[in-house]
């Protein structure tokens, strides 16, 4: 980088929005292209029951991406997500088992997240242990908690008003509400509200924001409270969403939701990146894991293609940042 | 009492000895089969894949960095023996050769995106966790190899002199890896680079090649680690592995390396790796499930970084 001034040029306002937004636009035209292709190859592709599987199915991965991208713009990281969200299935399916009203199943779960994050987020802003090692901890917990507790077993029986996730509001499934409302509402509150911003801040620099007043171990908490928030609502989805509850955790969950986030654009280096981002890249995963099935390619290589799109996101972000374009 | 002394009761290595020698003195009060030669070398059987990673990794997070994607090396490398082996057809010794190079080039690669990119290790590795779990997974396609010869299982499941081969193998990697890190200039450059690798690329040091040499090594004792999983459970399969990151992890930032780089012995991975496994064997033998174990050794982690975090800002005032 050169410390010559260049002359202004007064960007187009496409060429603005696509500095501002240019990772959601890149993942939303790679839904397009793959809609696209994959619908001329196999037209069942664009089929509406193959469409509400992709988007119904898979909204809680994304509602529990808004709760990740927030996290890793803060600075952070969480890799216990995923057992948190199995053992919040688990508790919500048991409650409603057990004979208790269909509101308690669904609020008490969220509850129990929330809790759980902020303790997290507490030992992680106060006793200053570093997200990867408490969040590492807290895997194996809730993973070997849940396991030792339920057996793994199936959870049936659930009294029909539990399964939200299989309501339809004017036909559409009551996930994709969920999944939109929560997006939009966290983009704007992300983009236009104080503490919203201070989240932007603290991830880009602690110290600095701790110098303009911001206290971040205050937001850290808060990020995490709201993190267990959406994953509890990520379980509920998750939970009522088929017949049956396998109480385990949902393997490899916590990296799909990594991915999402900062293959939606979240930078890994924090500071930078909207939900928007990550909920067009949970929608792009499911997109890719549906098509690979019609395109007849096996679906054990999903993962592979999964890691290679996370590297090559990864590389493109830290070029751009090299050249010193990035917003 | 000279501050020498209390520096050293205050070491890290320290209070984990002591905490290992009180776990097995109460476990051998629990269960009179805790303390037999039988149960202790087959537990250090046990010990021994997560151990030679641990090894490497402490080196890694001494840098300040992280490798997320060691199980999924060793997956990779279990299954790509099997391929070698059975459909290529080449001779057992030369597929386990090549096996441990895969590993070797996939840790290559991870030192690759991490300094030519300079891509933040944590996320590199977690990247290449997905990427070489999915090559492991779309290679073999769920279809397991077995069948293997008899010597095979020497590496994994025989004894030289009363003692399990991979012990002896792990014994061994576990001198050269302490002399390397305790003794010699590169292990000094390690130190350096973790305190402050910008500091260290200013001293002249070659932080970028350092850094390569280590992730590979990484990538090569996951590798070789593979082998002798795969030598001990006499089969192949694609989900080889998942979860190690966690033991090995756990296992080195218990023995007292710091997370952030710069603090950390070959010594106290050792006692980090004794404590990890007398407790899940312990409670195995106290009539702990599986799984329980696992929430132990989580909550053991968190609680010794906190315990140390205190004391740490105690000592600094």
């Amino acid at each position: 980088m050169s410390d010559i001034a260049l002359p202004v040029r007064r960007p187009s306002s496409f060429a603005r929005l696509f500095e501002a937004y240019g990772q959601e636009i890149v993942v939303l035209a790679a839904i397009v292209v793959l809609f696209a292709i994959v619908g001329l190859v196999n037209p069942r592709f664009l089929s509406d029951t193959n469409l509400t599987s992709i988007f119904s199915g898979n909204a809680y991965i994304a509602v529990a991406a808004i709760g990740m991208a927030m996290v890793i713009i803060s600075g952070h990281i969480d890799v216990s997500v995923g057992s948190l969200i199995g053992v919040l299935a688990t508790i919500a399916g048991t409650l409603a088992v057990s004979g208790y009203p269909i509101w308690v199943a669904w609020l008490v779960p969220v509850l129990v997240g929330i809790a759980i994050n902020t303790c997290l987020g507490a030992l992680i802003a106060y006793m200053r242990i570093p997200s990867i090692v408490a969040t590492l901890g807290m895997l194996s917990i809730l993973k070997g908690g849940l396991i030792s507790a339920t057996g793994g077993t199936w959870i049936t029986g659930m009294p029909p008003g539990f399964f939200i996730a299989q309501a339809r509001l004017f036909g559409i499934p009551s996930p994709v509400y969920f999944m939109v409302v929560l997006t939009i509402l966290v983009a704007l509150w992300m983009r236009y509200s104080a503490t919203g911003r201070s989240i932007y801040a603290v991830g880009g620099n602690a110290e600095a924001a701790r110098a303009s007043g911001l206290n971040p171990e205050r937001t850290c908490v808060l990020v995490f409270a709201l993190h267990g928030f959406f994953a509890g609502i990520a379980a509920l989805l998750f939970a009522t969403q088929l017949q049956v509850i396998q109480s385990t955790v949902p393997p490899n969950l916590e990296l799909t939701v990594i991915t999402a986030a900062v293959i939606g654009g979240v930078s890994i280096l924090g500071g930078t990146g909207t939900v928007i981002g990550s909920t067009l890249a949970a929608i792009l995963f499911a997109c890719i894991g549906s098509a690979l099935i019609f395109l007849n390619v096996s679906a054990y290589w999903l993962r592979a293609v999964l890691g290679l799109l996370i590297l090559a996101t990864v590389l493109a972000d830290m070029a751009r940042r090299r050249r010193g374009l990035s917003p | 009492m000279s501050a020498a002394w209390k520096n050293l009761l205050l070491r890290h290595e320290t209070i984990l000895g002591v905490l290992l020698v009180i776990t097995l003195i109460v476990l051998a009060f629990q269960s009179d089969r805790f303390f037999t030669a039988d149960n202790l070398l087959n537990q250090g059987r046990l010990m021994a894949e997560v151990g030679l990673v641990a090894l490497a990794m402490t080196f890694v997070i001494v840098t300040g960095g992280i490798d997320l994607s060691v199980g999924s090396i060793l997956g990779l490398v279990a299954i790509l023996l099997g391929v070698f082996w059975q459909k290529l057809g080449l001779p057992l010794p030369l597929a386990m050769m090549l096996g441990i190079v895969v590993g070797g080039v996939a840790g290559l690669v991870n030192g690759l995106i991490i300094t030519r990119f300079g891509v933040p290790p944590l996320i590199a590795t977690l990247a290449t966790l997905a990427l070489y779990r999915g090559l492991a997974e779309g290679i073999s396609q769920a279809r397991s190899v077995r069948g293997y010869p008899d010597w095979f299982f020497m590496l994994g499941q025989g004894e030289f002199l009363g003692v399990p081969v991979q012990l002896w193998i792990f014994g061994l990697c576990a001198v050269i890896a302490a002399v390397i890190l305790g003794l010699s200039t590169f292990g000094r450059a390690t130190y350096a680079i973790g305190s402050n690798a910008v500091a260290a690329r200013f001293s002249g040091l070659s932080v970028d090649r350092s850094l390569l040499l280590i992730y590979t090594a990484s990538g090569l004792i996951a590798g070789l680690a593979a082998v002798i999983f795969v030598s001990r459970v006499s089969t192949t399969r694609s989900d080889m592995g998942t979860g190690l990151e966690l033991d090995v992890i756990t296992a080195v930032v218990l023995g007292g390396t710091s997370i952030f780089g710069g603090r950390g012995t070959i010594i106290g991975t050792l006692l980090g790796l004794g404590l990890m496994q007398a407790l899940k064997n312990g409670l195995a033998l106290a009539g702990v499930k599986g799984d329980g174990t696992i929430v132990v050794i989580g909550a053991v982690l968190i609680g010794t970084i906190l315990i140390s975090n205190i004391f740490r800002k105690d000592a600094d005032g």
